[in-house]
């Protein structure tokens, strides 16, 4: 056991170590290329005006972001496959950004042009709306697949339904936007955080900041989840109410993650499955790791995004689709 | 009902052959003759509303001065045709993928193949922008036939074999992957519009050289479909029973993908992804009709034909003037199904 825990120390340390060098890697990468030496300069106050307004304007918002996203989301797979007991389960594959997405759309679409005033208002209350939607699609998806309990694959099944149905609904609603809203949802849902700014990291901050250390205070309950109901009421947990509050830590952390970087799936699917391979099933290593891997992967897969092509950029999401999607892969023909 | 009398209706232990020739003939016919009918209305209906005078005169004395003439001539008529072709051959190529996979949840949408054949044409827009409909067609069968045997090859690659619920993830898996891909590709070549017009689904910018070019594929696919329909029914019972009753279960399975890449690859050139028929129409079908494949393929493309002129005729009702998509429309009605589905069969299969 303390040999896993230092593992974890060690794993936890080389991925913050990973986090700082790509941070720095990505300030200086980019359509404009600022040398080290500037990027230095300019974080400690004495660079010139045009380097410190793509910084601290344009790239350090975008990191942050993509950072707290990554650790969400990857939270969020790592509670849902516990606490279903599903290897599979992933907020993106399970239909619950999708609802988010939804429920995003049609806010924009009533709310956004008809009360001009709010301005900035309206940011704070997007996270808000993508909450609604995700917990309506995750009550919905849960009630179907709830047959004598609910078995993993059918949870999957009906949440790849659920998905493509959010899906048209959200292609009927897009379609009576009007051409400009309809290409900014385009890049959104697919999963994109270019155009965010200071604004949506204060958003999103406070759900992070609540929400993540409330998984993992809530640790101890996910292991003995985690070991099958039987064991778990054996052991006094109230199953289903605590079950219920895990699940809606994991809703509320994907549809937070949507209503700023759209959808990005498999990321959820892939982190948890490679955390616990290295750091084993005790939550109280095993969350962190996926938390700080997440940030990783998501700010890397930013960076390949922001630069592979150069100058169009690739929405992140779709990066990860390819690199969790070819993962997904590998795990289903190995089983 | 002639279906209420028969006496072995369902018993979903008994692996006998249920067969309603008579609700199949019905079908057939009455299908047929509503098909048409739904052709008519698709024809009437639209951004302006035609009567069926003015089609009727149109079609006996063609008077090219006349808008109402060219619209029907030229854009009404030959959409609504390939409505009914895309339908029929996505309900088919669904049907025949069931049939050989023992699979309920086997359908083109679901296992990678539109999925495929979208990723080729994206590349085929972006390498050799201004391809012919041909070329493209022959783009979207050889990406049909990729996508395929990604999913059907991960399927094979893995230990516990080809079970339903994992050919449909590696099929969620492949589809996202190379949608990806093929988004990648389009925003780099800056082909995005192109390409995210054709994807959505639609059947709105159809012409008479896409007919011509759905209907041969359609017919070929039907024919060589019905000749395989008797050894798709045995296949259905299962490999050994089939290998049992002396049948080369390899050459019916390779026959069948092929006919299967043909009719998805033609649609998907055409239309774009519509999902959900190849998955909904067959299992109604068979609920009809009984699980002869005899009758289930030529009665599974006329249903498929009719839900998709129908779903086209509401697409352009839901928000007129502009045009829905009438994949989402399709997935409308499929997601429902695909649910029930799944909560039958989630729990027996794993």
């Amino acid at each position: 056991m303390n040999k896993k825990i230092n593992k974890a120390w060690l794993v936890a340390i080389g991925l913050v170590a990973a986090i700082i060098v790509t941070l720095l890697l990505n300030l200086n990468l980019g359509v404009v290329r600022i040398a080290p030496v500037d990027v230095f300069k300019t974080l400690t106050g004495s660079g010139n005006e045009q380097n410190s307004m793509i910084l601290f304007h344009f790239r350090l918002p975008r990191m942050v972001i993509a950072l707290l996203i990554g650790a969400a989301m990857a939270v969020s797979g790592a509670i849902l496959q516990s606490v279903t007991h599903n290897d599979l389960a992933d907020p993106g594959i399970l239909g619950i950004n999708s609802g988010a997405g939804f429920a995003v759309v049609l806010y924009i679409f009533y709310f956004q042009g008809n009360v001009p005033d709010i301005g900035a208002l309206s940011v704070f209350l997007l996270p808000l709306a993508s909450l609604v939607g995700s917990t309506i699609a995750a009550i919905l998806i849960y009630t179907i697949s709830w047959k004598n309990g609910v078995s993993p694959i059918r949870l999957i099944l009906v949440g790849i339904g659920i998905n493509s149905a959010f899906a048209a609904l959200i292609i009927i609603f897009q379609l009576k936007m009007d051409p400009n809203d309809f290409m900014r949802a385009t890049v959104w849902l697919s999963g994109n955080i270019s155009g965010t700014d200071w604004t949506y990291v204060l958003a999103i901050l406070p759900w992070m900041f609540i929400l993540i250390p409330f998984a993992m205070y809530k640790a101890s309950a996910l292991n003995t989840l985690n070991l099958g109901d039987d064991i778990a009421k054996g052991l006094g947990t109230h199953v289903e109410r605590e079950r219920r509050i895990l699940l809606f830590i994991a809703v509320a952390l994907a549809g937070a993650s949507v209503s700023v970087g759209g959808g990005i799936a498999f990321l959820g699917l892939v982190i948890p499955h490679l955390a616990r391979k290295i750091v084993g099933v005790r939550h109280e290593s095993f969350l962190p790791i996926t938390a700080l891997m997440g940030a990783f992967l998501l700010l890397a897969a930013d960076t390949i995004g922001r630069n592979i092509l150069s100058p169009s950029e690739i929405p992140v999401g779709l990066v990860v689709s390819v690199i969790g999607g070819s993962y997904f892969i590998y795990l289903l023909s190995k089983t | 009902m002639p279906s209420n009398t028969s006496t072995d209706t369902t018993n979903p232990e008994q692996p006998s052959i249920v067969s309603r020739p008579i609700v199949a003939t019905i079908i057939l016919f009455g299908g047929l003759a509503i098909l048409v009918l739904s052709i008519g209305l698709s024809i009437m209906y639209g951004a302006s509303d035609i009567d069926f005078i003015t089609i009727w005169q149109s079609l006996t004395q063609f008077d090219p001065s006349s808008t109402s003439h060219q619209i029907i001539r030229g854009l009404r008529i030959p959409r609504a045709l390939a409505a009914a072709l895309i339908g029929a051959s996505l309900a088919m190529s669904g049907a025949i993928m069931q049939g050989m996979t023992r699979n309920p949840l086997a359908s083109p949408s679901i296992m990678g193949v539109t999925a495929g054949a979208t990723f080729m044409i994206a590349i085929s827009y972006a390498v050799m922008p201004g391809s012919s409909n041909f070329t493209i067609m022959l783009w979207a069968f050889s990406g049909a036939a990729l996508g395929t045997s990604i999913v059907f090859g991960i399927g094979s690659l893995s230990k516990s074999g080809l079970t339903p619920v994992k050919l449909a993830l590696a099929g969620t898996a492949v589809t996202a992957l190379l949608s990806s891909i093929s988004s990648g590709i389009a925003i780099h070549f800056n082909v995005a519009k192109d390409i995210s017009f054709w994807y959505a689904g639609g059947v709105s910018s159809i012409q008479w050289m896409h007919v011509q070019l759905l209907a041969p594929v359609a017919i070929i696919g039907l024919t060589i479909a019905l000749l395989l329909a008797n050894s798709i029914t045995v296949l259905n019972l299962g490999d050994d029973v089939a290998k049992g009753l002396g049948q080369q279960t390899i050459i019916t399975k390779l026959t069948g993908t092929l006919v299967v890449l043909l009719l998805t690859g033609a649609a998907v050139s055409v239309s774009g992804t519509i999902g959900f028929i190849g998955l909904v129409i067959p299992h109604i079908t068979r609920f009809l009709v009984g699980v002869n494949y005899r009758w289930i393929i030529p009665c599974s493309a006329i249903l498929g034909g009719l839900l998709l002129v129908i779903a086209d005729t509401v697409s352009r009702m839901v928000n007129p003037p502009f045009e829905t998509p009438v994949g989402t429309i399709t997935a409308l009605v499929g997601v429902p199904f695909f649910l029930y589905l799944a909560r039958r069969e989630g729990s027996g299969i794993r």
